[in-house]
Order: C-alpha cells, then structure tokens, then sequence
C-alpha cells in the first residue's frame, strides 16, 4: 500500500477544560475522498484544522504525505503550500480582485512568473465557471460565485490535499449546487480530498468513506452506501435521522 | 482687530512655530506609533508585553503632566534640550500610544478569516502583513490617524504653559497689552479651525485615493 496522504495516529486535542479532539486515527489514502459528518461541536472542523496546523495538537502525531507535521515557521509554510483549504467563510482577500485573489501565491509563496500565473489563473477560473468576473472584487460577487473563487485560489497552488469545512453552509440554498459541482468534479479528476459537510447528497455521490463523529471521536466510519443505508452505531442513526428529518 | 495686525508679525511667528512643533510630532508619532503596532502584533511576547505597556501608560497620563515631567525633571537628570524640543519630543512619545491604538484598530478590520485563508496558502508572517493585512488595515486607519493629528494640534497649545511662544502663548500675551480679549482670541480659533479643516481634508482626500473596490 502507498504512503497515505495524510496519517493521524492519537491525536488529541483540548481547548482548556473542553476536550475535543479524543486519540484521533485516521488515514486519508491519495485520491480517497473522505466526508466528515458529526453533529455541531463535535470537533469537525478541529479535525480539519489539525491537519495543516492552523490548530496544534496536544498529543499524537499528523503526517501528510509521509511527513510529520514541522513547527511553525518556513518548513510548515512550505508544507501548507501544497494542502489546500477551503472555508465556510470564503476569506477571499477583500482589497484584491478576483484574479488578484488566485495570482496571489503563485507569485509569492512558489514565485511562479506572473504571465505564467495569470494564464493559470485564468485557466482555473474558467474551470469553476467564473471567468468573467476576474476582474471583480470579492464584494461585488455572490456567495457561490465568492467560493468557487476560494477554490480555484487553492487549486492555484495545485495542492496535493485538499481540505474543507463546511464549503457550502453559508450558501443560500439555490447556490450550493454550483459549488458541489466543482467539488464533485475535483473528486473525479483525482484529488485527495477531506471534507466537513452536511451534504449528504455530496457524501453519496463522491465520498469513498464517511467518517462520522461524535464528542471528539471518531464513531464510525464506511463506504457511503454501507454508512447511510446500513449504519452501524446508534449515535450515527440519531444523527441522521435527526438531519434527515429537516 | 488692530491688536493683530499691529502685532501680525509676532503672531505669525508663533504661528510657526506652532505649525513647526505640529509638523515634527506629527511625523515623529506616526513613525513611532506604527513601529509600537509591529511590535504588538509581532510573534515575540517580549515585545508585544512592552508595545502593550507603552500605550497603557501613555494613554492613561495626562499631556500636561507628561510635559511638566519632561520640561523640568530631563533637566536635572542632565538632559539639556531647547523647550520646543522638550515640547516635540513630549508630544511625539504621548501621541504615538494614539497613532498605535488606531492602527492596531485598523488592523483588527481585516478579518481573522483572510489572515488564516494567507497562512493556509503558505504565506509567512511577513508576507501575510505585507500582502493582506496593511493594504487593507491603511484604508480603515486614515481617517481615525486624521482624527489624532487634529488631537495633536490642538495639544500643541499646551507648550504655552511651559513657556514656549506658539500661537496660543503669543495671543495671550497680546492681549494682555491690548486688552482685546474678542477679536484677539476669535483670530487664533479660527487658525486652529484652519489647520483642523487642512488636517481633515488631506484625510479626506489620502482616504478617497486609497478606498476599496465595492
Ligand atoms: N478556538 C477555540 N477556543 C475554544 N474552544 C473552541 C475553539 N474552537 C472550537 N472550540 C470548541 O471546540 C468544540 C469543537 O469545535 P468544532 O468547531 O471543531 O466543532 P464542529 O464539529 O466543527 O461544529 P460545527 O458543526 O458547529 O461547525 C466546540 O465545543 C467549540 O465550541
Ligand atoms: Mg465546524
């Protein structure tokens, strides 16, 4: 079996008193699509968070790609180059247009040159169906159009993981799909991908494994079909019938 | 109005000055002030603790008592300087603590979310400031910085207590001759209200030239 794209091995995790990362195991193999599902608070996006260090961990060790996680400073710089992240919150950069937005670190952080930067650029904002508004500011484009730029300004970087947390959930619901869509189609083209989602649509149409968790731990985790239609745990099937009764 | 402009050349003198002691503190407090900025938002705790320490201190004394201490204790600590100087040097550490707060006020606008979306990206620190933060910090930080020039302006007529002739000082001594209280004093007010309306204008205008795209 091949290196895993990511490996977690006892992680644990406590905001003072709140413990909420429990002895996490957890591999992601290269081009598996993993969709993590849990009720809120249950360290979703903690987990998510880990595995490029924007949240240190406490015990345990995160490799990705075969490496342990560096310290902050150059060396994690370099690892968190290659691993994308896309939020709930889009955190496009608000004074730079859109193009701006995805040139910026190619330019910077791999100093690609900047005609190479912007053909690419403009490559992938065609690919998520925004190339008309690369010269826009984040502003003046609507919620999916905002993340489906927040994608292609990771996909600029051609990561070798992607991560997400909750991509769509502070989309209106007319503009979830056109986000979907992109994803759905970077987990056909291959890419390694972990992603916090209550899409269950999206969970059963690209996901290779539903990790479900509960309380900081990992509960349960299965191939899509086996996970919705033949849950194991009791806590996965109050949770899903909790969300499936919306 | 014959007090003034009997005594115009005196006055615009003072008026020199008073735009010289605004001048040199300006810059001199701004300088300082975003230096005091990096070092609070710096990853060395040594350093954020005494950038912390300088504005509460400052902020929390009141000029005068900042400007007597200095006009009359440097000296007998053996530190001889012209009073203006004393008056600049004064000016320029208080002010800098409001220069600081502002900025740092400024810098909280950019969302933590766009500092955290850079660092994913494999932006360091440095980058992270250059490239996200302070092109963006500058434009919500122009107009309060205006607003703390035109505080500075206005301390400026402190220096009359310690002795130094600025605008104020010299008004006060016009009038203690020609006893023309209205006229003597409406004059300076409306100077003041001059330089505030100059300070608040170039504010304006830096804002306008550096606004965002909506
Ligand atoms: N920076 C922080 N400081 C203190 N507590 C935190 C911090 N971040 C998260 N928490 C707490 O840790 C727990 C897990 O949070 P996390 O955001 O990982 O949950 P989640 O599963 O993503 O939830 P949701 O579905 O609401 O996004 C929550 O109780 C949360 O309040
Ligand atoms: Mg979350």
């Amino acid at each position: 079996m091949s290196t895993p794209m990511v490996s977690m091995r006892g992680v644990d995790k406590r905001f003072g008193d709140l413990h909420v990362l429990r002895s996490i195991d957890l591999d992601v193999a290269p081009q598996e699509v993993v969709v993590v599902i849990g009720p809120s608070g249950s360290g979703k996006s903690t987990l998510c968070r880990t595995i490029n260090r924007l949240e240190p961990i406490d015990a345990g060790e995160i490799r990705v790609d075969g490496r342990p996680l560096p310290e902050e400073g150059a060396e994690l710089a370099q690892l968190r180059a290659d691993v994308g992240m896309v939020f709930q919150s889009f955190n496009l950069f608000g004074h730079l247009s859109v193009l701006d937005n995805v040139m910026l670190a190619p330019l910077k952080v791999r100093r690609v040159a900047k005609a190479t930067a912007r053909t690419e650029a403009m490559a992938l904002l065609e690919r998520v169906g925004i190339a008309d508004k690369a010269d826009r500011f984040p502003a003046q484009l609507s919620g999916g159009q905002q993340q489906r730029a927040a994608i292609a300004r990771s996909l600029a970087m051609h990561p070798k993981l992607m991560l997400f947390d909750e991509p769509t959930s502070a989309l209106d619901p007319e503009m979830v799909s056109e986000v979907l869509e992109v994803m759905v189609g970077l987990a056909r083209d291959g890419m390694t991908m972990v992603v916090v989602t209550h899409e269950m649509g999206f969970a059963r149409r690209a996901a290779d494994r539903v990790v479900f968790m509960d309380d900081g731990q990992i509960v349960e985790e299965a191939p899509p079909a086996e996970f919705f239609d033949a849950t194991r745990s009791e806590r996965a099937r109050s949770f899903l019938s909790n969300v499936l009764a919306h | 109005m014959t007090a003034v402009i009997e005594n115009l050349d005196p006055l615009l003198r003072a008026l020199g000055t008073t735009v010289l002691i605004l001048v040199v503190s300006a810059i001199g407090s701004l300088v300082l002030g975003v230096l005091i900025t990096v070092a609070r938002v710096s990853p060395i705790p040594v350093l954020r603790g005494a950038a912390f320490a300088y504005v509460q201190v400052f902020v929390n004394i009141p000029l005068l008592a900042l400007l007597l201490l200095a006009v009359f204790a440097l000296p007998d600590a053996g530190l001889l300087m012209p009073l203006t100087t004393t008056v600049i040097v004064v000016l320029t550490v208080y002010e800098a603590a409001y220069v600081a707060e502002a900025v740092r006020s400024g810098i909280n606008t950019v969302a933590a979310g766009q500092v955290e979306a850079a660092r994913a990206m494999g932006l360091r620190l440095s980058q992270t400031l250059r490239h996200v933060v302070v092109p963006q910090a500058v434009r919500a930080v122009v107009q309060p910085l205006g607003n703390v020039m035109i505080a500075l302006l206005m301390n400026t007529a402190l220096a009359a207590t310690v002795g130094v002739v600025e605008l104020t000082s010299a008004v006060n001594k016009v009038n203690l001759v020609a006893a023309q209280p209205i006229p003597i004093f409406t004059a300076a007010g409306l100077t003041y209200m001059a330089l505030a309306l100059a300070i608040g204008l170039a504010a304006g205008r830096i804002e306008k030239k550096v606004a965002i795209h909506r």
